[in-house]
Parts: structure tokens; C-alpha cells; sequence
């Protein structure tokens, strides 16, 4: 008898489940929009993907480090663009606390690094190898640094390591964090006007190359454990003498409750990767063609059908 | 308060006020001059001796959230009422999917409503100014960004009002309460955004829920105080005759003391709705959305021309609101005679239904009056980025630039900087209370030092006199800006007007967009840090000269004319010091403003607290987000207490009241 009952629970339990595969939570899947083009157009461009999915989709904009804690609580539902450079740190520590699942890799890959844009190379032609680049180190030199070149890195929360960097390597440069990534757009547009050679933190795929054009300076390549341990790299003493990875990764997060209360929802994410011509193309709708980023993500998904509809085909 | 000083004088051994200064100043000099030779522990507190406060901070949180669940009642009220009324409006304004599913109205019939309620305050001008904010915000295509933002305001602004008014008239009804919650009020104002921003998160759920919280606890001081002050001075005669007439407790407050207090609470209005306005960019970076988020995300595609355009759409919006708000205050009740019409006496708002209900009809037809496309709208973003960006290429103007940045940073700010790094802690802070005491007297100098050591003892030493750095630059350099400024204007009416309003709209202008072309002008260096932060603090300098000195008794300047006092003589020996209580107003506010704008200036790049707490919003750092908001505080608190202190006695010494 007993046995009887709990079989039957059971089995309503997995009528109840395959009831809610067939169809998602009715509540809004939230999705957050950060404060750069790549990311606000992609959000909008897997929200109307999931709009046609039959979901009802909301945005909240957020700050992009801050957004792991919203996640982990369920606030918002899910992240696309966790930047292995920029975001790695704060994504780990989220999944440690759990709350939070990866949902796997787009096809892009990033990369984070010196940066110079193209008139640079005019002042100091030996570009874009990191040697010459110290060779001509007082090009870059400003009133507060002296005879030393000024390399404007990211912001310090970034933990890009410029100064070690160039402690490592014993390079003739000062080493300035910006606090935004709007002022390192500030100081390549104040330098675009008389064409006067900077080199600043930059990564890719990123708005700033449709507008100047650069290169990234080629440190010593990457090796794992460059980081860790001091004999990897030219320098047998010091960490962080070499370049960053050149192909980092671009990943998908989403709250862990997402897979169960809009299980349609979740596969189609899983499937979501882009590569970067994509992305680069629904940056530039916005940022060159100043499109609004619901308008360029409608035309995107016009333009790319046969990219995105195998998606939610195959998921229901 | 002047017997218990000459008391406590006294009991201080005969020991003259100067003397102490002197004597403060001796050590400090000493201790500075030995600092090649001071042990460690008095140049810098040794890391040992300094509490984890930031884990005790932590424990208290995770007490609360974890054992208390005090979020399951705030997620409560975020996802509960709050939600349904930001639901609520943010339906009827911007169309967002949500009862009761009836919006978004048509931008026309919200720029008519505007326009009569404007004509109703103030007249013609006023309903020019209501409807050509919302015309031109619907003309350059952010009508929806500027409608969310209005449908977070609508719900924060009532918000701090109603508390506000509350805790306003518990303070006045009770003194304890009004003690208890004083301190708390002066910490509230002086503690940075950036402190509050996370545990709005934390409780509030990031998102319009958050944004509107924060928003109201930013703007709930001033009603508080507004209200009390509005409440005390209600005149004996009318509580008396209230009395007389026999009215219930309620009665009294609701039809004699809120009534007489009106003026009052409508200032503490215009304050509430200012206050919101500032937070509308700062509250973008936990899911305030609208037009701060824009602005943000247009600064980081470095779209100058089109965030520039936002921030004239949050002045207009901060305008309109205030000068509203303004002639609210002296607009009296109307009174009609018996027997005029319903209509007669209602006629404004029989206008404003049928502007209302005329743009809906027509807009149903004529869709342009509905909603003004991208393609349509009139923005001029790129135009504005060539502009800029050619303006910046002139030989000229870089000349100018360069040379600014290497005098100022190579020869003033960077050995300023050092110098000040240089000091040892202790010496430090006897400074700072000699300071405090010689201006503000023993409360202060008692206040500054125990402030200043919990700063010390907080353990960001360094960032914290950094911070300060970047203030006290800030401030003496617009000193030499904004009273010759004042000075200037304060001589006639006309000029005077003129840069009162330069100096509402360089207030209410969204003082991120300063940053970029700061930083390309001066790249990523303390100069811009320290110029930014100017273009705040010369607006309430200049404006409390302006002030201080247009209302020198006329008495006082008579009597100096007819001594023969040439202009100099009068200015120098008449006016100005008549004005420098009022004056000392505006250089305290500088100073606030200053403490407000280091930290956003985190984001040109400094290494102040400013840079840690914009770190912290990136975790979960509740407890380190609150030390570093703390030393913000309690520094400024420090500066504030001084300030006025002196400013009272002069007044009371000048016979000024």
C-alpha cells in the first residue's frame, strides 16, 4: 500500500516535470545590460531569441562586477558576456558561494592587453614588439613622469598588473590607472587630435576598434603559470613578465534556479555562442551606425536568421 | 553656549586658547621635523594595532541577513508595494508591462499638462519652461530613457516626503527623538553615495527598487529638518487661537501647525526633489534605469555629444522641477467668492484635462504627437563630437592645457601631496584640531580629534589624507575663482541674476560629463581630478558672496559713504566682513561638495577612498563599504562642525542673528 502511494508520487512528480519543460515560468527572465554597445546589443539580441521562445523577457541595467551577487540571489537571471580578463575574478568568487552555474563558452575569444592606436606606430616604428616599445620609451613621456614613457592602465579593480609588469620586464615606463573605461577613451580621443603616440589598456572585441584603429603590443607570449610561478617567462625572478593570454575566454553564467523554472529558456542559452565578427558587427550597430540597441538587435536577428532559429528549434 | 566656553576656559588652568593653538602647532611641528628619527609607530599606525573593524561590520550584516532575515521583510516591501507602485507608473509613463497595462501616455498629452500646471505656478514663463522641457526631451528622442527615470522619481520623491515629514514632526513633538536622530541626519548627508548603494542591493534587490530607495534616503534629511524648523517657529498666537476654538490634537496638526509651517515644508519639497535629481546617474550603477544609465553607457562608447545632450535634458527636468517647486512656496491659496462657478474655480484644472484629453485624441491620429522615432528626433550627438574634438585639436588651447597641467601638478599639487603624505599621523591630527579650535572652538577640537583618530585607526591612513588632498586643493583654488566671481556680480542686479542661474545649472548638471572632456584636456592626472572637483565647489562660493554681500544692512554701507570711504575702503572694511558669516555658509557647502565629487572623481583615476569604495561595489564588502564611507564622513563632519560654529558666533557677535 505504502509502496503504491509512493510510486504514485513519484510518478506525479514526473508528470509536474515534464509538464514544466514544456512550459516556462511565466515570470519575466530578467537579463542585465551593462554600460558598454557588445554587451547591451547581445542582451537584447538573445531577449528577443528568447521572446520568440515564447518567454517574457525584462532588462535591468547593472554594474558589471556587482552583477554576480544579483545573480547568485536570483535577481537577474542570467549574464552574457563574463570577460575571462575582466570579470574572471568576480565570476569564481560567485561560483564558490554557488547560486550561480556556468552555462558554458561562446565561440569569441577576448583578449586584454597594451594597446597603441594605428598613428602611434609613426613616432616609434619598431611597434608593435614590446622592445622597441621601450626603446622608445620617452615618446610617451607627459610632464609628471619625466623622462619615462605614461602607460594608462585599466582600472586598478581590474588587477590588470601593469606595474608589475613593467617591474618584471624593467621597462622605462609610469604606470597610471585610469578609473573608467571612459577615461581611457578621453585620453585616445584628446590624443587623436594632434595624433600624439599613447599606448593605454585596451581588449578586443571592443567598440573603440571600429573608431582607431590599433594594435596590441606583443609581450613575451603567454605561458600558463606566468602568473604564478616566477621562473616561467624571461625574467627568472619576478611574476607576470609576459603578455596576457591572447585568447581568453567569453562565457555564459545564469542563476541556478533558471534550469528549472524556465527549462525551454535554459537550453536555448546553452546553445547561445557568437563569435567575434558577431559581436564586433552588433557593437558597431550602435556604436557607428548609432542605431538604438533594441532597434540593432531586431535588425541583427533579421540580417543573421539562419544563425539563431536552430536554436530555439531544436530546444522545444 | 559663550558663558560655558569662558567655563570651561577657566577650568583649563588659565591656559589661553592661543596658547593651546601655539602649543599644538609646536608638537606637530616637532614631530614632523623628527620624522627621519620617529619610531615607526608614531609616523604611521602600525597594522597590528588597528581593529578589523571592516569584520565586525561584517558580523553585524550577516547577523542581520542571515540570523535575523531582516531581507526576507525587505524583499518583501521591494517585491510587494514598491514594485506594484514603480509598476504603476512606470506603466502610465514609459508603457512597461504592468498593471494596470494602459500606457505609455503620449508625450504630447504629458508636455500639455505641464505647460498649465507651469502657467498655474508662475505664469506664462513657467508654463514656457513646463512644456519645452518635456517638448524638447521628446524632440531629441529620449523620451522613453526620461520617462523611466521620471516613473522611479515619482515614486521616490513622495516617498522622502511622507517620511520625511513624519520623522519631521516625531523630532519636533519629541526631543529625544530629535536628538537621537540628529547625529544620524549629519552623517546621512556626509557619507558617500557609494556606501549606500550596496546594501540597497543587498535588501532591495537590484533594479528600479533599489534606485528608488536609495534615492529616498538620500533625500530624506533636509524634509526631516525642514519640517521640525517649519513646526518650532509657528507663531504662539495661532496655536493659541487654534486652541481657543477647541481643536482635537489632530486638528491642531493638521489644520493649524502643518498649515502655518507651509513655507517650510515646501522648501524641504524643492530640497527632497533636487536631491533626487542628483542621485538620477549615481543610482544607474545598481539598475536605476533611464537616463543615468544612458548617460554611463554613452560616456563608455565615448559619445560626447549625445551624453551632453542628456545631461541639458536633466537640468531642464531639474529646473522645471525647481523653479515649480519655488513658486509653489510663495503661490497663496486662492479664495473665491460664494457662488462662482465650479468651473470658475477649478479652471486650471478643467485646462489641464482638456489639454490632456485633446492631445490623446489627436496624438491617436497624428502619430509624431504620440512618439517621436530615432530617425525623426532632432539630436545633434555627432555633430557635438566634431565640435569638441575640434576645439581640443587647436595649437592654442593645448598650449594653454599643457601648460596648466606641468605648473599645477609638477610644481603645486604633487609636492602638496607628498608634503601632506609626509606628516606623521599624530602630528596630523594635532593639526587638525589646533585648526578646529583656534576657528570653531573646544566642541570641535574635541570632535576633530576624536574623529580623526578613528580615521587613523581605521587603517586607510594614507587614502584618507589623499582624499583630503584632493579637497583642500580644490576648495583654495576655488577660492581665487568663485569670491571674485561674487565680488564681481554682486554689483548689479542684472549680473547677479546671470550667475545665479550659471550657477543652478552647473549644480544640476550631471557632473559625470564634466570628467571626459577634463580628462582630455588634461589627461588622467591629479590636475583634472582637483579641476573637476572645482567646477563644483566655485557654485556655492560664489553664490553665498553673491549672497552675503546683497544683504549687507543698506545702513551699513550709507554710514561708510558718508565717512568717505572709497569703494576699496567699503568693500574691504565694510562689506565683506559683514558677509563672511554668510560666506562661511558657502565655503562649508564648498567643502561638502568637494567631499561629494572626490569620490566620483574615482573614476577619471585617483588613489584615494574614493577609488576603494567604487571597488567595494563591485562585491559583497558590506563592512569595508562602510569603513571607507565612514572616514568620508567623519572627515567632513569634522570640517562642517568647525565651520559653523564660527560662522554662529560671528553672526551672534555681529549682531546678524
Amino acid at each position: 500500500m505504502k509502496t503504491k502511494i509512493l510510486m504514485t508520487a513519484s510518478a506525479l512528480a514526473l508528470a509536474t516535470a515534464t509538464a514544466s519543460y514544456a512550459a516556462d515560468s511565466s515570470d519575466p527572465i530578467v537579463i542585465p545590460i551593462h554600460n558598454w554597445s557588445s554587451q547591451i546589443v547581445m542582451s537584447n539580441v538573445v531577449g528577443q531569441i528568447l521572446e520568440a521562445n515564447g518567454n517574457n523577457v525584462e532588462y535591468v541595467t547593472t554594474d558589471s562586477q556587482a552583477v554576480y551577487e544579483s545573480i547568485r540571489l536570483g535577481d537577474v537571471t542570467m549574464e552574457l558576456e563574463v570577460w575571462e580578463g575582466a570579470f574572471g575574478a568576480s565570476f569564481r568568487a560567485a561560483l564558490e558561494k554557488g547560486g550561480i552555474v556556468d552555462v558554458g563558452d561562446h565561440d569569441a575569444v577576448t583578449r586584454e592587453d597594451w594597446w597603441y592606436p594605428m598613428w602611434t606606430k609613426e613616432a616609434c616604428p619598431g611597434l608593435p614588439d614590446w622592445k622597441a616599445l621601450n626603446d622608445c620609451a620617452s615618446v610617451f613621456a607627459t610632464a609628471e613622469t619625466g623622462d619615462k614613457g605614461r602607460y594608462l592602465d585599466g582600472p586598478v579593480d581590474w588587477l590588470k598588473h601593469g606595474k608589475e609588469r613593467v617591474e618584471a620586464l624593467d621597462m622605462d615606463f609610469v604606470v597610471i590607472n585610469a578609473g573608467s573605461a571612459a577615461a581611457l577613451w578621453a585620453e585616445i580621443g584628446a590624443a587623436e587630435a594632434d595624433k600624439k603616440p599613447v599606448v593605454v589598456f585596451n581588449w578586443t572585441p571592443n567598440f573603440a576598434e571600429a573608431v582607431w584603429p590599433g594594435e596590441f603590443v606583443e609581450f613575451p607570449a603567454w605561458e600558463d603559470g606566468c602568473d604564478k610561478d616566477p621562473a616561467v617567462g624571461p625574467n627568472p625572478d619576478a611574476l607576470y613578465d609576459c603578455g596576457n593570454p591572447a585568447t581568453g575566454y567569453l562565457k555564459k553564467a545564469a542563476w541556478d534556479g533558471m534550469a528549472e523554472k524556465w527549462p525551454s529558456a535554459y537550453a536555448v542559452l546553452e546553445k547561445v555562442s557568437f563569435t567575434n565578427p558577431q559581436i564586433a558587427e552588433m557593437a558597431k550597430k550602435v556604436d557607428v551606425d548609432e542605431l538604438e540597441p533594441d532597434e540593432a538587435a531586431e535588425i541583427w536577428l533579421d540580417e543573421n536568421e539562419d544563425v539563431w532559429k536552430g536554436w530555439i528549434s531544436s530546444g522545444s | 553656549m559663550a558663558d560655558i566656553a569662558a567655563k570651561l576656559e577657566q577650568e583649563t588652568g588659565g591656559l589661553s586658547k592661543t596658547r593651546i593653538v601655539q602649543i599644538l602647532i609646536g608638537v606637530a611641528v616637532l614631530l614632523i621635523l623628527a620624522r627621519p628619527v620617529l619610531p615607526d609607530f608614531l609616523v604611521r599606525l602600525p597594522e597590528a594595532w588597528i581593529p578589523p573593524l571592516a569584520d565586525w561590520l561584517d558580523a553585524i550584516f550577516g547577523f542581520l541577513i542571515d540570523d535575523l532575515k531582516l531581507t526576507v521583510l525587505t524583499r518583501w516591501f521591494a517585491e510587494g508595494p514598491l514594485d506594484f507602485m514603480l509598476g504603476l507608473t512606470a506603466n502610465l509613463l514609459e508603457g512597461k508591462h504592468r498593471w494596470p497595462f494602459i500606457g505609455p501616455l503620449p508625450w504630447s498629452c504629458v508636455a500639455a499638462v505641464a505647460a498649465v500646471i507651469g502657467y498655474y505656478l508662475g505664469g506664462w514663463r513657467l508654463g514656457l519652461l513646463g512644456g519645452g522641457t518635456f517638448v524638447w526631451t521628446a524632440l531629441v528622442g529620449q523620451w522613453t530613457i526620461a520617462m523611466q527615470t521620471l516613473s522611479v522619481l515619482a515614486v521616490a520623491a513622495p516617498l522622502a516626503f511622507t517620511i520625511g515629514l513624519l520623522m519631521g514632526i516625531a523630532a519636533w513633538k519629541w526631543d529625544w527623538f530629535d536628538r537621537a536622530v540628529k547625529p544620524f541626519l549629519a552623517i546621512l548627508q556626509t557619507i558617500p553615495f557609494f556606501t549606500y548603494l550596496l546594501p540597497a542591493v543587498i535588501f532591495f534587490k537590484v533594479g528600479p527598487t533599489a534606485g528608488a530607495i536609495a534615492t529616498t534616503i538620500y533625500a530624506i534629511p533636509p524634509m526631516v529638518l525642514m519640517t521640525a524648523l517649519g513646526l518650532k517657529k509657528v507663531s504662539p498666537e495661532i496655536v493659541e487661537a487654534g486652541k481657543m476654538s477647541g481643536s482635537t490634537r489632530w486638528q491642531m496638526l493638521t489644520k493649524v501647525y502643518l498649515p502655518s509651517a507651509r513655507t517650510e515644508i515646501l522648501v524641504g519639497v524643492n530640497q527632497v526633489i533636487m536631491l533626487c535629481l542628483a542621485m538620477v546617474v549615481l543610482t544607474a550603477f545598481i539598475g536605476m534605469p533611464g537616463l543615468g544609465g544612458k548617460l554611463l553607457a554613452m560616456m563608455n562608447s565615448f559619445k560626447l555629444g549625445r551624453s551632453f545632450e542628456i545631461g541639458v535634458t536633466i537640468v531642464l527636468v531639474a529646473v522645471m522641477l525647481d523653479r515649480f517647486s519655488k513658486a509653489w512656496v510663495v503661490k497663496l491659496p486662492e479664495h473665491f467668492e460664494r457662488g462662482t462657478s465650479w468651473f470658475v474655480q477649478h479652471k486650471y484644472l478643467v485646462a489641464a484635462i482638456v489639454g490632456f484629453l485633446g492631445f490623446l485624441l489627436i496624438s491617436q491620429f497624428i502619430e509624431i504627437l504620440y512618439e517621436v522615432g530615432r530617425r525623426q528626433s532632432l539630436s545633434m550627438g555627432k555633430e557635438m563630437d566634431g565640435l569638441i574634438k575640434g576645439f581640443l585639436a587647436i595649437d592654442f588651447v593645448q598650449w594653454i592645457t599643457g601648460w596648466i597641467r606641468y605648473v599645477l601638478n609638477v610644481w603645486v599639487l604633487i609636492p602638496f601631496r607628498n608634503a601632506l603624505l609626509y606628516i606623521p599621523t599624530p602630528a596630523f591630527i594635532m593639526l587638525v584640531v589646533a585648526f578646529a579650535y583656534w576657528l570653531g572652538g573646544k566642541r570641535p577640537a574635541i570632535f576633530a580629534a576624536i574623529f580623526f583618530s578613528i580615521v587613523a585607526l581605521s587603517g586607510w591612513w594614507d587614502r584618507s589624507v589623499i582624499t583630503l588632498y584632493s579637497v583642500i586643493s580644490a576648495v583654495v583654488l576655488s577660492m581665487f575663482i568663485g569670491i571674485p566671481l561674487g565680488i564681481a556680480a554682486s554689483r548689479s542686479e542684472k549680473w547677479s541674476t546671470r550667475i545665479l542661474l550659471l550657477c543652478d545649472t552647473a549644480q544640476t548638471f550631471p557632473s559625470f560629463i564634466y570628467l571626459l572632456p577634463a580628462i582630455m584636456l588634461f589627461g588622467v592626472s591629479d590636475v583634472t581630478v582637483v579641476l573637476s572637483i572645482v567646477i563644483f565647489t566655485t557654485v556655492p562660493l560664489t553664490r553665498y558672496t553673491i549672497e552675503g554681500l546683497r544683504t549687507v544692512p543698506p545702513e551699513m554701507t550709507e554710514a561708510a559713504d558718508m565717512s568717505g570711504a572709497t569703494k576699496r575702503q567699503k568693500l574691504l572694511s565694510v562689506q565683506l566682513p559683514l558677509a563672511l558669516p554668510t560666506m562661511a555658509v558657502g565655503f562649508n557647502q564648498a567643502i561638502m561638495f568637494a567631499f561629494f565629487m572626490v569620490i566620483i572623481a574615482a573614476f577619471i583615476g585617483t588613489q584615494d577612498l574614493g577609488q576603494e569604495l567604487q571597488r567595494t561595489l563591485a562585491g559583497t564588502d558590506l563592512g569595508k563599504n562602510f569603513v571607507l564611507g565612514m572616514n568620508v564622513a567623519l572627515m567632513a563632519l569634522t570640517f562642517d562642525l568647525t565651520i559653523m560654529s564660527w560662522a554662529q558666533r560671528r553672526k551672534e557677535a555681529l549682531g546678524l542673528g
